[in-house]
């Protein structure tokens, strides 16, 4: 099959973003994996789903992008022999996701080297396969032994350090073991899944409008991007289009979570390279910008307010005078405190040339979001596949191509210069009307996408309708799924304690991928 | 050097002065004496553990060492270890991965320790419940003394939970002894 037959032969689903939906075989499942491969394209998300109680088989689904748009494929899969071909040899971004899916579904891939497990640890056996429709929520079976095989490097000086799962900072909670010879790391290995709490499993047999509020708690600091992506796969679904004020509405939250968001890490990496001055001006311009969301908005991180169909809050007259003047503020001392970080010897010589990731390795491994397009990877859904406003809005895209630590600090600088011109636009040209459309009806064994280009990348969510307006399954992507592999080689050669700094200019979501 | 001073008097000092102490997020019986209390009040060792959030919850616990709350100028600061910890601070559910760690982590935490839960799933599971994957709220893991709910709790109710942990229930005044560099919001 080729490639670019499929924007014929598949169907386009309704929504706001370009999403094409196919059924293939295996043979074409990888050649179509292949030629996305070879035209620039990249993998985007790779789920399973238990569709026995339905047509007796299982079903593994591919979220693929290049240059019109995305496209899910849905492979079938046996219920008596769960195999799917391995991918990871195309993509190697989907070695993790195919073990969650052995992990979570016991459907596997044959050929793959790696047949380690991923998501579980102790919680449940390895036969237990927790997003089976068989299996009950509620069943709880005693903590086992883990014994995770961790890949143990030798040589003449080697030794460990094994780290987490509980941090020396305020982070979440995952286990870092690095092998090092003096200071210098050799290899880093991630073992996570220590957040996993059932999320996809919950959302089974929730109300279409009862999963927007955990949508909006996959990964808190990112719950404007999820929510909104939630909403799409909703509205996609049941066929709803929510009035204008409201889509450009949603684009100013999510300007303002991308700016609250890089404001904060600007901080820390100042911290992290031993510049409290840093952490203390951008925290207090983050606390600022957190305030004035929960004056006008009733949040401060803006949780719940994106619902499927529209927006559960307005802007007035008052709000828009009150966001313009923090915007100016926030955009007079950001110019100030990026003057300082450019000029400070000591923060450059920590920042340059550490965490390297070349172009084509980012490229390779499927680096992704603002980490990839400090590695010359410039993929942005708000640039390249605009829903509205962002098709009326002109987004830049901000890309370099140097991959170190430094990059990622003039990434965030950058975006939050762009942000603060869109959010201005979205001011200024907001249309007036109502804020909410009715919610259609699902139909039962649709497939909605959402897509949102978040403040670390694309969220993907997929949304599997089931009886009566439920959920039958639904699976939130992270882009920390593709990142988190890459910071593994970022890390190589550097030393120990430029780890902190390293990961601090990542800042990859744990429970966004631990589910 | 010159642009860092002057940024900083430009800034001027932002701090707020902290919320008082609150009853109704006491849990359980204090364990600890109000003695004892009186001197952790004035250099509180906290030791923030996530045993499963959303990170919401963590967002919020950053923004206590921002200018604004300035928790440091209290005597209470975050540590990189358990044992050298007075308070332990849990986000959650606690995720079932992460139980053994997070009894662990209380173990090593040396007597008298205090434990206060944060967010809405920390108090009672929230959204996320019990499953297979999840023990619901901290206190089905280990004792809590105070709970602070709120998704996420803001960093000033954060901030009188860690302060209600602090006073003893008879004498609610013993912590603001440890509030003499308290200053009231400044101007920029």
């Amino acid at each position: 099959m080729r490639l670019d037959d499929c924007t014929s032969l598949f169907p386009k689903l309704p929504g706001a973003m370009p999403v094409w939906h196919g059924i293939v075989n295996e043979k074409d499942l990888r050649e179509l994996c292949e030629q996305i491969l070879q035209s620039g394209g990249k993998l985007v998300a790779l789920w399973g789903s238990d569709e026995t109680g339905r047509d007796g088989h299982y079903a593994l689904h591919v979220g693929l992008v290049s240059a019109p748009g995305m496209l899910v494929l849905t492979l079938p899969v046996d219920h008596e022999k769960p195999h799917f071909p391995d991918l990871s040899d195309i993509f190697p971004a989907a070695d993790r996701m195919q073990r969650a899916v052995a992990d979570m579904l016991g459907l596997y891939p044959s050929g793959s080297g790696n047949h380690r497990k991923w998501l579980r640890h102790a919680a449940w056996p390895g036969n237990v396969h927790p997003l089976r429709k068989s299996f009950d929520i509620a069943t709880h079976f005693p903590i086992g032994e883990d014994n995770y095989p961790f890949v143990a490097v030798t040589g003449h000086g080697v030794h460990e350090i094994a780290v987490g799962p509980v941090h020396a900072g305020t982070i979440e909670p995952g286990h870092f073991r690095f092998s090092v010879v003096g200071e210098r790391v050799l290899k880093l290995e991630e073992r996570l899944g220590y957040k996993h709490k059932g999320i996809e499993k919950r959302f089974e047999d929730m109300t279409l409008q009862q999963g927007a509020k955990l949508a909006g708690r996959i990964s808190g600091d990112t719950t404007v991007g999820y929510a909104w992506a939630y909403a799409q796969a909703v509205e996609s679904i049941t066929c709803t289009t929510p009035p204008p004020r409201a889509l450009w509405l949603r684009a100013l939250f999510l300007e303002l979570e991308r700016m609250l968001n890089h404001l904060g890490d600007l901080g820390y990496l100042g911290n992290d390279a031993a510049l409290a001055f840093g952490f203390a001006q951008f925290w207090i311009l983050k606390e600022d910008l957190l305030r004035m969301n929960g004056e006008l908005f009733g949040h401060r991180y803006l949780m719940d307010i994106i619902i499927p169909g529209g927006v559960a809050c307005n802007l007035d007259n008052a709000g828009l005078l009150r966001i313009a003047e923090t915007l100016r503020h926030i955009e007079h001392e950001t110019a100030i405190l990026k003057g300082i970080y450019d000029e400070h010897a000591g923060m450059q010589d920590r920042f340059l040339t550490t965490g390297h990731v070349a172009s084509d390795l980012a490229a390779k491994l499927g680096l992704t979001g603002l980490a990839g397009r400090a590695s010359g990877q410039a993929w942005d859904a708000r640039a390249q596949f605009p829903c509205v406003p962002y098709d009326q809005l002109d987004v830049y895209m901000v890309t370099h191509r140097n991959g170190d630590v430094a990059a990622r600090v003039t990434m965030r600088f950058e975006e939050i210069a762009e942000s603060i011109r869109l959010i201005r636009q979205i001011l200024k040209q907001l249309p007036a009307g109502e804020l909410l459309s009715p919610v259609g009806e699902a139909i039962e064994g649709n497939m909605g996408i959402g897509w949102v280009e978040g403040w670390r990348g694309e969220i993907l969510v997929a949304l599997h309708a089931g009886k009566d307006n439920r959920i039958n399954r639904l699976h939130p992507h992270d882009p920390s799924w593709q990142n988190w592999p890459v910071l593994e080689h970022a890390i190589m050669g550097n030393i120990v304690p430029d780890f902190p700094l390293i990961n601090k200019s990542f800042n990859l979501s744990y429970c966004g991928v631990d589910l | 050097m010159y642009q860092i001073i002057r940024q900083i008097l430009r800034t001027g000092i932002k701090t707020e002065a902290p919320p008082q102490p609150e009853d109704a997020l006491r849990n359980e019986v204090q364990q600890i004496s109000a003695q004892i209390l009186h001197h952790v009040g004035r250099a509180l060792a906290i030791r923030h553990v996530d045993a499963g959030s959303c990170n919401g919850c963590e967002l919020e616990i950053h923004c206590l060492n921002n200018a604004y709350y300035n928790i440091e100028r209290l005597g209470i600061h975050f540590v990189a270890s358990p044992r050298h910890a007075d308070m332990l601070l849990v986000t959650g559910p606690v995720s079932r991965h992460m139980e053994i760690a997070l009894k662990r982590t209380y173990d090593a935490t040396p007597d008298p320790k205090l434990v206060v839960a944060l967010g809405d799933c920390g108090c009672d599971g929230g959204i996320f419940g019990e499953s297979y994957a999840s023990c619901g709220k901290i206190a089905n893991v280990i004792p809590v003394d105070v709970i602070v709910p709120g998704c996420p709790p803001t960093p000033t109710a954060i901030l009188q939970g860690i302060l209600t942990a602090v006073s003893s229930c008879k004498t609610p005044q013993v912590l603001t002894s440890g509030l003499h560099n308290s200053k009231p919001s400044g101007s920029s």
